[in-house]
């Protein structure tokens, strides 16, 4: 079970987005997407979403268009995390999480208990009752990361759960970072697919089982870390001169420039 | 922290609201006790009690009920919690259909007959209708409706619908003049039992169907693609908050003329002190609202004992002050 891009172009006032991209999510692995800024990294996100329709190519969620999905049914399957959030009224740390419980129907008792395992998860229990509009950006974002982390908390009967995150770690400290990516990985191994536009490349080397490297528009490189991660490849993309040493303990690719 | 409860104020506010009301009916021109409201009075004592004061004390119930609930709910489709109902166009549109009503059919409103206030009431809500009509239209593309645009829109309408207005206020003759100014206050003198039964019905429509998008409002106050992950069909939720609060305000306009306020400074207290969850947010505010404009108008008709004010100047008047009051410790607090 997947999410499929097919051979997606998008092209929006005048500018070719994306052009013939293709690229399959697998439920329980997770893929990383790097890229400089404007290399189409959101763009895909936002289509793979049906946030927009791509001009070209199909999309399909669990072997079944995505569109032909009802929305409620795509929420319970598909959650996203977007890199900002525009929340500016006082709701409190467990009410915006209680939201990520709208598109289920598990009854308070349950929600409530959800919302509270998943703030915990985040490190963020003590903010329970705060007000969102007086947290740190920090905060926030955990807070946000909870909120689609109670979307998919329980497995869903209607197929493979999918979570979609937008640099989800801009805005952490270390130990929040590492966080995010344990439980990522933890995710993964339940079989939820995850996919992460991250822009520190040793984070995404360290987590990611699929990496994929766009560039204006286009998928330049995929596959593991180890086989994409090149020299010349950053060279290429990000224009930038680096040595590729190994990480001493995970002997994954460590980008060092 | 937040001071209350959302359940707990409801509570309050359901005792608090028939009390007033029933206040209010012993209150006026003409002082009548307690005691008559229950025990057999004078035929004279009677009419003014039902004929007069019930019916304005159940459409004060409804108007309040339907601008503060109609103002929470723009608030949170807006994400503006300054926006009130009638940035949809829906007021200064009632207001240009109320005044042409007034200066065209001038003639049949002096003699105070029933055909005419209906015609200004008829007027009023097609001009209401049409304007959000017309800010709906301008900001929905293909891609949907865009909650910026409506804004815009909404303010380019009211600038349209002031310019009109001024032309039919240059145009109208003293007594037409006056009518409108008396109309553009806001005021409940007029209610009648037939008024009560439709501002009735479309108080308890739109208060059945607005439960079904609280979780919708919710969601979208996230902001709307996020509302959309959550399986919000965001598009179908604000065309039918639109709709019914159109149909509201434009009801409330076309028989009580422009009671300012309510629908924007209510639903913003009631959130200071319960939270902004539409689900208890909605029903709050409609309680709020109804109790605030008994009180109005309650105290527009004693305070210039035997004449009386326009409501919709007390419902100002009194609560500003509270607002500021809330905004200054607010304020202390931060």
């Amino acid at each position: 079970m997947t999410i499929l891009a097919d051979n997606i172009s998008l092209h929006l006032s005048g500018f070719d987005l994306l052009r013939n991209v293709s690229i399959e999510v697998e439920a329980g692995k997770v893929t990383a997407i790097v890229g400089p800024n404007g290399a189409g990294k959101s763009s895909l996100l936002k289509v793979i979403t049906g946030e927009i329709e791509p001009t070209k190519g199909t999309v399909s969620l669990n072997q079944q268009p995505l569109n032909k999905w009802r929305p409620e049914q795509k929420a319970q399957m598909l959650a996203v995390l977007p890199q900002h959030s525009i929340l500016n009224f006082p709701f409190t740390a467990n009410e915006v999480v209680g939201l990520g419980r709208i598109p289920h129907q598990t009854g308070s008792i349950k929600d409530a208990q959800i919302v509270a395992e998943a703030l915990e998860l985040v490190d963020a229990s003590y903010l329970q009752k705060r007000f969102y509009t007086q947290m740190s950006g920090g905060e926030k974002q955990r807070v946000q990361l909870a909120r689609v982390l109670a979307q998919i908390w329980q497995l869903c009967e209607l197929g493979e759960q999918f979570l979609l995150l937008d640099e989800p770690t801009s805005a952490f400290d270390l130990s929040h970072q590492k966080l995010t990516l344990d439980i990522v990985r933890s995710l993964a191994d339940r079989g939820v697919g995850v996919v992460m536009v991250i822009h520190d490349l040793n984070l995404a080397s360290r987590c990611a089982d699929n990496l994929v490297v766009f560039n204006g528009g286009i998928i330049e490189a995929m596959g593991s870390p180890e086989a994409v991660l090149t020299e010349q490849l950053i060279d290429k993309v990000f224009e930038v001169e680096s040595i590729i040493a190994s990480h001493p303990v995970s002997k994954k690719p460590l980008v060092i420039t | 922290m937040r001071r209350f409860s959302a359940s707990g104020l409801i509570w309050v506010l359901t005792i608090v609201l028939p009390v007033v009301s029933l206040l209010s009916m012993t209150v006026g021109t003409v002082s009548i006790s307690a005691g008559d409201l229950f025990g057999a009075a004078s035929n004279q004592v009677n009419t003014i009690l039902f004929d007069i004061r019930l019916p304005r004390i159940l459409l004060a119930i409804c108007v309040g009920a339907v601008l503060s609930s109609t103002g929470a709910v723009m608030q949170g489709l807006f994400r503006n919690s300054l926006a009130d109902p009638s940035l949809i166009g829906v007021s200064s549109g009632a207001s240009v259909g109320a005044s042409l009503m007034i200066v065209a059919a001038g003639g049949l409103i002096k003699t105070g007959a029933l055909l005419g206030l209906s015609l200004v009431a008829v007027g009023a809500f097609i001009g209401g209708f049409v304007a959000t009509l017309l800010v709906y239209r301008l900001a929905t593309s293909d891609i949907g409706t865009s909650v910026t645009t409506m804004l815009l829109a909404g303010i380019a309408i009211a600038a349209i619908a002031g310019a009109l207005n001024s032309l039919l206020t240059y145009f109208s003759d003293n007594d037409m003049l006056r009518q409108i100014s008396l109309w553009q206050m806001g005021n409940l003198s007029g209610a009648s039992w037939t008024k009560v039964a439709i501002m009735a019905a479309v108080a308890l429509l739109l208060l059945s169907l607005f439960p079904r998008d609280s979780h919708g409002l919710n969601a979208l106050l996230l902001g709307e693609s996020e509302a959309r992950h959550l399986g919000v069909d965001v598009q179908a939720v604000k065309r039918r908050l639109i709709l019914l609060t159109a149909l509201g305000v434009g009801v409330c306009v076309a028989l009580a003329g422009l009671v300012g306020f309510v629908g924007l400074i209510i639903p913003h207290i009631v959130r200071l002190a319960i939270g902004p969850d539409h689900r208890w947010l909605i029903p709050a505010s409609a309680l709020a609202g109804a109790t605030l404009l008994v009180i109005a108008d309650s105290l527009a008709r004693i305070v210039v004992v035997p004449a009386e004010l326009p409501t919709g100047i007390l419902t100002a008047l009194l609560g500003a002050p509270f607002f500021v009051a809330l905004l200054l410790q607010q304020r202390k607090q931060v």
